[in-house]
């Protein structure tokens, strides 16, 4: 649906899209997701036509975007800021697109009455547009871009103005009404979780680069570097070595869990040769109570602290021969009883705990 | 302590600003040509006369086609640099604005000597086009002035929200900018207005045959009986700015409240 391929942008000297390519399918719920600063909102603009390209492609439903200003795309925005305007009513906020149309004034109504119980707000028609909460702020921008039947619908950082409770609920009606429209939709967010509950695919950027595009679980899985694996969630970082590469999968020595055969990180360019390391997510492994299971493979560690959260047990410790801090949760049960500081544990995992990381930033 | 001083200065500081004014409707109503105390009388005479007055009447019509061609000219001017110079980044901008602000910090006797000098130089005849001229050139900086701060307190992304509507950046200009930017167009045109009315320097340099107000009656000064007529029509001038004032904060205060804004203090 949506084409980019090797965008650049500058803001004057600043390089603020670095060589983006990607590729997003008709009617998927697209994340773009990255610290502040990384080119998320860039590049959204870029797709809407606020913003010109210094060089690249983007084409939008198989047509050339070149020289398309933002009111000829078949795209529709949500603001950061709602963008309401607030000197009309919500219905005439709802209907403001439509006069190209020239519909009569009873279509128009009952495609505003339509587009506004789509979003949760029949009703609220004839409400003054300043006198409305974040969220119904939310809604109409939501019904006003709806409304024009987009393509392609962008969406950045909706969610941030509002709390939590608030935040949760828009976010699990935005992907109800994405699977029920089957629009294309592309969120910008900073904010991982959201990213990995409600997207199809996810973008990760840092810099203006795209580090990594693949599925929520990918991502947690398989994410390709280290900064990628540290955005989502707890990863213990280990020392690596690569003895030897075969078939795409390499024969790894990691620091204090010993050699273990791990696939190369994904979509890692294959000239260069970056240095690399292991990671391994906390919940991955498991602090073995004396003799009882047996797991493909048992590391002696020392535990140095032990942190009770309720549902979660965090446990520092050392391998043995390694100086790294390792975190390992285990779930807490009835019958499990804590480990103390001091204790020598045996630490269980599988070769499919670890992933290699590109150590690059 | 301290506040006392502060009290009866306020008290002094609002006496000098008002108490001349107020001498205005006190002698035009005084029936006596001479302008002392004790008052005489009262009489509606200065009133009357000015009724028969046709110079005045003609100077009055003059002035006020002035006054609003060069507010609705200025206002436009200034529209067109604010939208230009908040919005965009181009070079030499600095200095651009800079230029046209300057002659808010010009003596207008400057600007009324090099337009004249201007005028004749280009063959050029005196007229209230002329006036015009250098009415908008005073006028301009003050409406831009005015107009900055409400572009800037325009949300941009609204002006985007539109576009990515649908609509071009003229229906957008139409249907968003515009209504939104309303109390500062209002108080430009206003301040314009105000100031074209009562200018004089440029006003006496450039007026060819047709006299402006202020240029008639420092013409009639001269002529001591006709002070208490020209008294009168401070009286009738005074009364004017006020429904003015009054209308322009009110229509400004509604478009306001329209907006859900909160603005209590106002631009003036
Ligand atoms: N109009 C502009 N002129 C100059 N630099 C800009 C402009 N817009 C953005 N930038 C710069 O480009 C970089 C990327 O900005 P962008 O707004 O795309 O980041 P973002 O990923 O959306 O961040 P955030 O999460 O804070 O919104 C930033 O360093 C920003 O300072
Ligand atoms: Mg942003």
């Amino acid at each position: 649906m949506i084409k980019l391929t090797n965008i650049q942008k500058y803001y004057g000297s600043y390089h603020a899209l670095r060589d983006v390519s990607c590729h997003i399918r008709e009617g998927e719920f697209f994340s773009l997701l990255g610290p502040s600063g990384s080119g998320k909102t860039t590049l959204l603009r870029t797709i809407a036509g606020f913003e010109g390209i210094d060089s690249g492609d983007l084409m939008i439903g198989g047509q050339p975007m070149k020289g398309v200003p933002a009111n000829k795309r078949p795209t529709n925005m949500v603001f950061q800021s709602y963008a309401i305007f607030p000197h009309m009513s919500v219905a005439q906020n709802v209907a403001y697109g439509l006069r190209a149309q020239r519909l009569s004034k009873a279509e128009t109504a009952s495609m505003v009455s339509e587009a506004l119980a789509k979003v949760g707000l029949a009703g609220y028609g004839a409400r003054a547009a300043h006198a409305l909460s974040g969220g119904q702020r939310q809604r109409v921008a939501l019904a006003r871009a709806l409304i024009l039947k987009p393509k392609v619908l962008l969406l950045d950082e909706p969610m941030s103005a509002l709390d939590r409770k608030l935040r949760e609920e828009m976010q699990s009606e935005l992907r109800h009404l994405q699977r029920n429209l089957g629009i294309t939709f592309v969120l910008v967010t900073h904010d991982q979780e959201e990213a990995l509950t409600m997207s199809d695919r996810v973008a990760v950027m840092f810099e203006g680069q795209i580090a990594q595009l693949d599925t929520p679980q990918a991502l947690y899985k398989q994410p390709a570097s280290k900064r990628v694996a540290e955005f989502f969630g707890a990863m213990n970082i280990l020392r690596a070595d690569i003895v030897d590469v075969k078939d795409g999968v390499a024969t790894t020595r990691i620091e204090g869990l010993g050699t273990a055969d791990l696939p190369m990180p994904r979509q890692a360019d294959a000239g260069t040769a970056p240095p690399y390391c292991a990671g391994v997510r906390p919940e991955l492994m498991t602090i073995l109570d004396d003799g009882a299971q047996s797991y493909e493979r048992e590391t002696a560690a020392t535990v140095t602290d032990v942190e009770y959260r309720g549902e979660l047990t965090y446990y520092d410790v050392k391998f043995q021969g390694s100086d790294t801090p390792v975190v390992v949760s285990m779930r807490n049960t009835s019958n499990r009883t804590l480990k103390t500081v001091g204790q020598q544990v045996r630490i269980g995992w599988e070769s499919a705990s670890a992933v290699l990381l590109v150590d690059r930033s | 302590m301290s506040k006392r001083i502060l009290t009866i200065f306020m008290i002094v500081f609002v006496l000098f600003l008002y108490a001349p004014t107020l001498l205005l409707p006190i002698f035009a109503f005084n029936d006596s040509s001479i302008i002392a105390f004790p008052l005489s009388g009262f009489t509606l005479d200065w009133f009357k006369s000015l009724a028969a007055a046709v110079e005045l009447r003609k100077a009055a019509v003059t002035s006020l086609t002035i006054a609003v061609t060069s507010a609705v000219i200025a206002t436009i001017l200034a529209l067109l640099a604010t939208s230009a110079t908040v919005r965009y980044r181009f070079p030499g901008k600095g200095a651009m604005i800079g230029t046209i602000m300057l002659p808010m910090f010009l003596p207008e006797i400057i600007i009324g000597v090099s337009l004249l000098t201007v005028v004749l130089l280009a063959g050029l005849e005196l007229s209230i086009y002329t006036i015009i001229m250098g009415h908008v050139l005073i006028c301009t900086p003050f409406c831009i002035a005015i107009l900055r701060s409400s572009f800037q307190q325009l949300d941009p992304s609204l002006e985007e929200a539109s576009l990515d509507l649908g609509e071009s950046r003229l229906t957008t200009f139409r249907r968003v900018t515009l209504p939104l930017i309303m109390p500062g167009v209002i108080s430009s045109l206003l301040i314009a207005f105000t100031i074209s009315l009562d200018e004089f320097v440029i006003a006496f340099f450039l007026s060819g045959t047709k006299p402006t107000l202020p240029v008639y009656i420092w013409s009639q000064l001269r002529f001591p009986q006709r002070i208490p007529s020209v008294m009168a029509l401070g009286t009738l001038l005074l009364l004017l700015s006020i429904i003015l004032l009054t209308l322009s904060e009110l229509l400004r205060r509604r478009s306001a409240r329209r907006l859900g804004k909160d603005m209590a203090g106002g631009a003036w």
